[in-house]
């Protein structure tokens, strides 16, 4: 099933490229995402049918050992021939170094022990659900976005086909990226997601969006070089090229590789200081920000970080790792106060979300790890919502700032409702994302990581204030008439989004069945026992509380329709001009009251930190390399 | 599980009037600190009752539900801290609960109580940490984060958490709306906030705020409490005894300061949790 997987969406892509007619292409995009979603539901029964039991496939499968060679070489001449296209040639050799070095190391190199090519556990039949359920809804809801966004932007060339195409070469290669066991196919289809998340973002092909998909280009491929070292210095040195081996092979040779791959992880998740490049992929039409930008690709360096976890665990790389993340967590959080544009505020959220799972990998014991899988699940549920809802909302509204927002639940209510439920389920109790921060705070706890502890309560506070003030302009009644809004979203918009809030709600409600059924077994597979940090107990007590605390607003409400209830005019010192919309100047002329957020962008702007930022960051990083290949040597 | 049910049950009938007669004493004694006669003790609920029969006038009709649904997720909060529940849950709840009040001051889109309710939400950003905070301090020294099991050890908190005590109950300045931290709903009219949070609440949906306010209150003292008191019965005369002193403390303080800027107070309040709870946890951790 898994090959099929990879390689249906990667043929479909080819389909689709060719095809021009919108309506014949629109239709083959919603059956190839109906076609992954049973296939990642067909390959998760089936698994399951077999026992839950990890599994490690295809020994032999050298000719498919031959393609995967054969494609990262023409990964890289279309990379060197994109570098010179867009005369940034010095780029080119951040792919083609690498990739001599890996393709030298296939052919010439050391003879290495056989793998197996594709693991099945636990943890990658998780990703695999993510991304193909996840991920073909945004390929479908992205039929109807792309059709309202040619509408909104008539300068942008309409190619569709080409967004599409890429969407599918995408989720084939995120498959086989979580379920690679050989790292050498891994890094293959690493490379093919920086590739893609780089062709998306340059698809306007105005000026900045080339500029920001090329600095997301040299970040990835930095990571994706960093990985090559590291897979070649653990086969020239151990003579493996699995991640099995990586984990449990207990020497000392695998700290540098691990430090390696971890590195390539914190390029991916776009960690400080690499933060920039996702920032900058926002410029991209939504669904790719949905897909790549915050629900899966980004995941992709969390995933490996979690496979990672066992090995980095009370190590120094594991202090390196958790640390960036802890730190990227709380400033990234303080930086989303900051922002208006409701997309710079989901990146920056994305970022530091990823910061806490990071961390949560970082610190690498059962229990961390089990809380950093629980807001992997939520977040990508709730941030894959919120883009599209935003996205959707900015087809109609022809703005995404927050401010213009305001009283949005007036003017379409369902988009309003959806983007209300999504921030909720971000930081709210009973919600999913909540109760996995307080499974981090106390893991944290558990494991007396100070650094984390201060983190996780700093940042909790941060991320509900920008949360909170944008959930205060969604309901704020607007000033003055209603303006009418003409609702331009499609069908497969709506019905991606309210399947997300089905699932949202159901994950939240399913919580401990998710948790006894699925993430403790995943967790003793890795680490061998169980690190279940929050007891069944509670577990039930919060999904009974989750029944209350959605009863009483609706109980309320409806007990309140029957009130009786006088409506007077907002207190304005007196000087009302008939509605609530304006009052009297002091030179006795009608001024329109508008009522604004707070963003500090004086000192909490992105401008003026991020530098100061990534140059500390990134001694850290230098520092701990020093120390981490110090020890080695020394 | 007797003892708990008993427990939430007084904290849902009693905490409103104690919560209303402390209010009351803090009248009392604030008019005494200013050399006026001041109200009498039983003056808040009077008011109450008042407001409680004067007509619901709203702007817009969803503040009175939001309103409600505050007032009863507060209650949820005390009587689940009461019962002996999870400490982090219990303020998890409290923030979902505080949300709904924004929710009812902005909702109307009213200046006044838009800018009252924007710094509520900087008072709830500087609060948080301390709170977050003092529940990993009461769990690593008591192995859990369950109110009950906090309160039955065979020590007092306090005893190793004296930092975290004293951010506690630095923030409890901003959570009981007393100077020099009223910035979200001032004591006075006249002032550039009108009241702020609260400018378009009257009538019955003020009253609602003061009686949340009084259960807010009396669970607040509860937190206090639970830093003293042990498995030893003494510990809750000296527990209650440590309350009343902290709200005599912050009438003082309520008394002798004059309204910071909202932009000092996060400041000044995360210095200090970072000082004192943050020392505290390092010594925790590293001693």
């Amino acid at each position: 099933m898994v090959p099929f997987l990879i390689i249906f969406p990667l043929v479909l892509a080819v389909l689709l490229y060719l095809i021009k007619a919108p309506k014949v292409l629109n239709v083959l995009t919603l059956i190839g995402g109906t076609v992954v979603i049973a296939g990642v539901i067909w390959l998760t029964i089936s698994w399951a049918m077999d026992g839950f039991n990890a599994q490690l496939l295809y020994k032999d499968a050298h000719l498919a050992d031959h393609f995967i060679l054969a494609g990262e070489l023409i990964l890289m001449v279309f990379v060197t021939v994109m570098c010179f296209i867009h005369k940034r040639a010095l780029l080119s050799l951040l792919s083609i170094i690498p990739t001599l070095a890996i393709a030298y190391f296939e052919l010439f190199g050391p003879k290495t022990a056989e793998v197996e090519k594709i693991n099945l556990d636990h943890l990658s039949i998780l990703m695999c659900d993510i991304v193909g359920i996840i991920g073909s809804l945004i390929v479908i809801y992205a039929v109807g976005y792309m059709d309202g966004y040619h509408k909104h932007h008539k300068d942008v060339p309409d190619k569709r086909n080409y967004f599409f195409s890429v969407m599918f070469v995408f989720l084939g290669s995120m498959i086989g990226l979580v379920t690679s066991e050989s790292l050498l196919w891994m890094v293959f289809f690493w490379e093919m997601t920086s590739v893609c998340s780089f062709l998306l973002i340059k698809y306007t092909g105005e000026e900045q969006a080339i500029i920001n998909a090329f600095r997301a280009l040299w970040m990835n491929l930095l990571g994706g070089a960093f990985m090559i070292f590291g897979i070649m210095y653990f086969g020239y040195s151990e003579g493996f090229v699995g991640m099995h081996q990586m984990i449990s092979a207990g020497t000392v040779y695998t700290t540098i590789p691990v430090a390696c791959l971890a590195f390539a992880a914190l390029t991916k998740s776009a960690q400080l200081p690499f933060t920039p490049w996702l920032l900058g992929a926002m410029i991209a039409p939504t669904p790719s920000s949905a897909l790549l930008h915050s629900a899966t690709m980004v995941k992709a360096g969390v995933y490996l970080l979690i496979r990672l976890a066992p090995a980095m665990s009370g190590t120094y790389v594991g202090i390196m790792v958790s640390f960036i993340g802890g730190f990227t967590f709380l400033v990234t959080s303080f930086m989303a106060i900051s922002q208006s544009d409701g997309k710079s505020v989901l990146a920056l959220s994305t970022v530091s979300n990823l910061g806490l799972m990071v961390a949560c990998a970082g610190v690498g014991s059962a229990d961390t790890v089990w809380a950093a899988v629980f807001l992997m699940i939520f977040h990508a549920i709730s941030k894959s919502l919120l883009f599209q809802d935003v996205g959707s909302t900015e087809n109609s509204l022809h703005s995404r700032d927050i401010e213009k927002m305001h009283g949005l639940l007036y003017m379409l209510p369902k988009h309003a409702s959806f983007m209300f439920i999504g921030i909720a389920g971000m930081f709210l109790a009973p919600f999913g994302m909540l109760i996995s921060k307080w499974a981090a705070l106390k893991s944290a706890a558990d494991n007396t990581d100070l650094l984390l502890i201060i983190f996780i309560c700093f940042g909790s506070a941060t991320t509900a204030l920008y949360w909170t003030k944008w959930m205060g302009k969604l309901i704020a009644h607007p000033h003055g008439e209603p303006k009418k809004v003409e609702n331009v979203s499609k069908t497969s918009e709506m019905l991606s989004m309210t399947i997300h809030v089905v699932m949202m709600i159901a994950v939240c409600a399913l919580f401990p069945i998710v948790s006894g059924g699925y993430v403790n077994p995943m967790v003793s597979e890795m680490f061998g026992y169980n690190g279940q940090v929050l007891s069944n107990v509670v577990l039930m007590i919060l999904v009974s509380i989750i029944l209350v605390v959605f009863a009483i607003p609706m109980l309320a409400y409806f007990n309140s329709k029957s009130m009786d209830i006088t409506i007077k005019k907002a207190y304005m010192a007196g000087v009302n001009v008939g509605d609530n919309s304006a009052f009297v100047d002091a030179f006795g002329e009608d001024k329109e009251a508008y009522v604004s957020n707070y963003y500090f962008e004086s000192f909490l702007g992105v401008e003026q930190n991020m530098r100061k930022l990534q140059l500390f960051t990134t001694l850290w990083l230098i520092v701990s390399f020093a120390i981490i290949i110090g020890g080695e040597f020394l | 599980m007797k003892t708990s049910i008993i427990l939430a049950i007084c904290y849902f009938v009693f905490a409103p009037l104690i919560g209303g007669l402390l209010e009351g004493f803090d009248r009392k004694i604030s008019a005494r600190m200013q050399r006026r006669v001041g109200p009498p003790v039983l003056q808040p609920f009077y008011d109450v009752i008042k407001l409680f029969n004067k007509e619901n006038q709203a702007v817009y009709r969803s503040q009175t539900w939001l309103m409600y649904t505050y007032f009863v997720l507060m209650i949820l909060t005390g009587v689940m801290f009461f019962a002996g529940f999870d400490l982090l849950l219990c303020f998890f709840i409290m923030s979902t609960s505080a949300t709904f009040l924004y929710f009812a001051a902005c909702v109307t889109g009213s200046p006044y109580s838009n800018i009252g309710a924007h710094r509520e939400l900087l008072q709830m950003t500087a609060y948080e940490p301390a709170v977050l905070l003092a529940c990993v301090g009461f769990y690593l020294v008591k192995g859990s984060f369950d109110v009950v099991t906090i309160a039955n050890g065979s020590f007092s908190a306090i005893k190793y958490l004296p930092g975290f005590f004293i951010a506690f109950v630095f923030i409890l300045t901003i959570k009981m709306r007393k100077s020099p931290f009223d910035t979200s709903a001032s004591h006075h009219m006249h002032q550039e906030l009108v009241k702020g949070l609260t400018t378009e609440f009257s009538g019955p949906n003020l009253a609602l705020f003061q009686v949340s306010e009084w259960y807010e209150n009396v669970f607040l003292m509860g937190v206090v409490g639970l830093f003293i008191i042990n498995s030893n019965p003494v510990s809750i005369a000296v527990a209650v005894g440590v309350c009343l002193l902290t709200y005599f403390l912050e009438i003082l303080i309520d008394n002798s300061n004059a309204r910071m800027k909202w932009q000092k107070m996060l400041k000044v309040t995360w210095i200090v949790t970072l000082l004192c709870a943050g020392v505290n946890l390092a010594v925790l951790i590293f001693v």
